[in-house]
């Protein structure tokens, strides 16, 4: 029956001349009236509701002009703080038993039973590379993740939505990306998948393009392990963490004014037009189910994105010791790769192990600084020597900062992997979940390409900068 | 727990009754399918976790739930399945979410569709749950958020609304899991026919519509047979709504009617 019901419409068409005018004005208004008589005939309300007012004071205050950005941003850095400062114990514990109790055990075992080979790859590659990602990456997120649940069960994320909406609104894109946004610094292939919440194809393609913006769970550890022990690091001790509470902050603002700004220049050239509308409900503030909250945060994003982590820290563990073991030329294959990228490297104010280590940290984010770690330690062991050794077996925040030094590190390389870090191609997960939400090769690879020329260019400005004022 | 039953009610309850058991995603031979609707950020999320047992993650604002959900629970011995929809404010525009809505209402065939109203401001999730008795009076409406209600000053006479509706209504704070056994009770009531809604009808008395309606039925079911409601798709297409209308003209309205029918039979047989 492949007929179609071209009569049917053109019938409708006829028919529709003889109702009235105002038809589905009349149709729209009797369910409203209709409505309104059944809840007037079945609510009642005992005097004003102290609790609306309370509401209706609070809303006033977190979204006005005047006061809703700045407390916007101090609810952020509180929770950057409180992540930074909470982090740093619990990251030194979990370090000393997996690198300073059970590497040596297994080390002891492996050498016992195993050929040299097979040992290095399993315990000092695979091994060390997730013993690295759940000692940096576990307490941070779970701290960061219950927090910012907690925000968002309380019902701010649509304020922050609404606030923002006056920004988005003006760079011409859809003021519901606030929230892919807000997704993304959970998860970027979340983030673009929320944007399937954005009905206008053009703005939902700029929310998409520009998610890369909104640092993902990936990179927090990265921003706040660098800015803790590069920039924390210049100030006396009582006010380290504040110094890298703001730097970790200046850098998601940064991020924040990337997304508007690239959001402004694609409405303008490749996705021309105007902002649509939409509604966007302040719901009441609910107390949220502490308990189920920190469960549900845990379980559900803190493990899942830790698992997820390891799945990609065991491999990437496997390459790094073979790129590092494997010689051509009398030389290790990394030692070629980071001599070749060292060039590259410096000019962006970085170097060559941090561009090796985000060419294999495609895969996943999380896994940038324990390869940038190994990749220091192995193609760089005799420079570092002792700091070396103290890496894989202490791995407290002054032993990697020591290391780093002693391979070259600066503080502009810390401001420049931070920049870097918030200014490159997406995850293959993300890419991949772009190419299937907009089944365009174009959007997937313009994506990947626009952050990272930005960090490039990002990158060689501070970098010149910085040298010609030094 | 008496203060809002509906008459019908009385005959089979039986509350408190046999403990829900959760199935989670395990949707696997299914006596029922329920859909879970009602505007955004009602709690429909809340209720589905509460009935499932599943931990999807809810968060507190509007339309979190982007694609639809599904889940299973089994309540005195029969298993549901249960498909979260995207909260939508109307059904009568064509955007994506109240497009997956209103098809699966419509064409999906749920037994039982649980309407989820807001108790804190109830003629806002009215409008809803009058267009979604435009299609289908196989509805319960679970009045959530009671606890928010009563904290705000409100009461809510559900008996009264049950009257008015003509279908049961559940209240209850899915949160913390009160009227959750009243809300499967009147689930079960609907799923197995022991309640027989009385068809809430809007009136709608604007001249010329019923005859100009009964003209377009009775086209659409010489076209289509086997069309659900095929009053409402009038009536849709009277008002000129286009993505009816597209379904209309290149014949895809029956071949999605058939697709969701073989789909909520193929599940059953399984």
């Amino acid at each position: 029956m492949s007929a179609g019901g071209d009569d049917i419409l053109k019938e409708a068409q006829a028919l529709q001349w003889q109702l009235p005018r105002d038809f589905n004005d009349r149709l729209t208004e009797a369910i409203y009236a209709e409505s309104a008589r059944i809840a007037e005939r079945t609510t009642a309300r005992r005097g004003a509701s102290r609790r609306l007012v309370w509401q209706r004071r609070v809303d006033r205050l977190l979204t006005s002009p005047a006061t809703g950005f700045p407390i916007m941003g101090l609810c952020f850095a509180v929770v950057l703080w409180l992540t930074i400062a909470g982090a740093n114990v619990p990251s030194a514990l979990l370090a000393d038993l997996l690198m300073g109790k059970v590497y040596p055990w297994l080390q002891h075992i492996a050498q016992g039973a195993l050929p040299a080979w097979l040992a290095g790859l399993l315990v000092d590659g695979m091994y060390l590379a997730t013993a690295w990602v759940v000692s940096v990456m576990l307490p941070p997120m779970a701290i960061f993740f219950p927090a910012f649940t907690l925000l968002e069960d309380l019902g701010y994320l649509p304020r922050v939505a609404f606030n923002l909406d006056r920004l988005f609104h003006r760079v011409g894109a859809h003021g519901k990306q606030a929230l892919t946004m807000a997704m993304g610094y959970g998860c970027n292939a979340a983030g673009v998948i929320a944007a399937r919440v954005i009905d206008s194809p053009r703005e939902r393609l700029i929310a998409i393009v520009t998610n890369n913006f909104a640092l993902c769970n990936g990179r927090w550890p990265t921003q706040i392990l660098v800015a803790t022990i590069f920039l924390g690091a210049l100030a006396p001790a009582g006010l380290a963490g504040f110094v890298a509470t703001g730097a970790v902050f200046a850098v998601a603002v940064l991020g924040l004014g990337l997304t508007l700004l690239t959001s402004w220049a694609l409405s303008r050239t490749l996705l021309r037009g105007e902002a649509s509308t939409f509604s966007l409900e302040l719901p009441p503030y609910r107390p949220p189910n502490l308990w189920r909250t920190l469960y549900t945060s845990l379980i559900d994003r803190t493990l899942f994105v830790l698992w997820r982590a390891v799945v990609f820290a065991m491999p990437a563990g496997a390459v790094i010791w073979l790129v590092a073991n494997v010689h051509v030329d009398g030389q290790s294959l990394a030692h070629w790769a980071v001599h070749g990228l060292d060039p590259l490297g410096l000019f962006l104010g970085l170097n060559g192990v941090i561009l090796l280590a985000y060419v294999i940290a495609i895969p996943a984010n999380e896994i940038v600084i324990p390869s940038v770690l190994m990749l220091t330690v192995l193609v760089g062991g005799h420079a570092g020597g002792e700091y070396a050794a103290g890496v894989l077996f202490e791995a407290d925040d002054e032993a990697v900062r020591a290391l780093l030094v002693s391979a070259g590190w600066s503080a502009l390389t810390g401001v420049c992997l931070m920049l870097f870090s918030l200014c490159h191609n997406p995850c293959s997960t993300t890419l991949y979940t772009i190419y299937k939400e907009t089944r365009s090769v174009k959007w997937t690879v313009l994506s990947a390409v626009m952050p990272t020329a930005i960090g490039v260019v990002l990158c060689a400005s501070v970098a010149a900068l910085w040298r010609w004022l030094a | 727990m008496s203060s809002a039953c509906p008459p019908s009610a009385c005959e089979t309850c039986a509350v408190p009754r046999g403990p829900v058991e959760r199935l989670g995603l395990d949707v696997s031979r299914f006596d029922h399918v329920i859909a879970l609707a009602g505007n955004p950020n009602t709690g429909k999320s809340t209720v589905f976790n509460r009935l499932t047992g599943l931990r999807q993650h809810t968060g507190n604002w509007p339309g979190k739930t982007i694609a639809r959900a599904e889940g299973g629970f089994a309540f005195n011995g029969r298993r549901y399945k249960i498909v979260d929809l995207p909260g939508t404010y109307s059904l009568r525009s064509a955007s994506p979410d109240e497009t997956v809505a209103r098809e699966f209402i419509l064409f999906g065939k749920p037994d039982v569709t649980v309407v989820v109203a807001d108790a804190t401001c109830l003629e806002r999730n009215l409008n809803l749950a009058l267009q979604i008795l435009q299609i289908t009076d196989r509805v319960v409406l679970c009045l959530n958020l009671m606890d928010e209600a009563r904290a705000h000053g409100m009461e809510v006479d559900a008996r009264g609304l049950a009257a008015e509706l003509g279908v049961p209504v559940a209240p209850c704070a899915a949160r913390s899991g009160e009227g959750v056994d009243r809300l499967l009770a009147e689930i079960e009531a609907v799923a197995t026919g022991a309640f027989r809604a009385r068809p809430y009808k809007l009136k709608l008395d604007v001249p010329g519509l019923a005859p100009a309606r009964e003209r377009l039925v009775a086209m659409l079911q010489e076209r289509f047979p086997g069309l659900p409601n095929p009053e409402w798709i009038a009536l849709r297409l009277l008002e000129g709504d286009r993505a009816v209308a597209a379904m209309v003209a290149d014949g895809s309205l029956g071949r999605v009617s058939a697709d969701h029918a073989a789909l909520a039979v193929g599940g059953a047989a399984t």
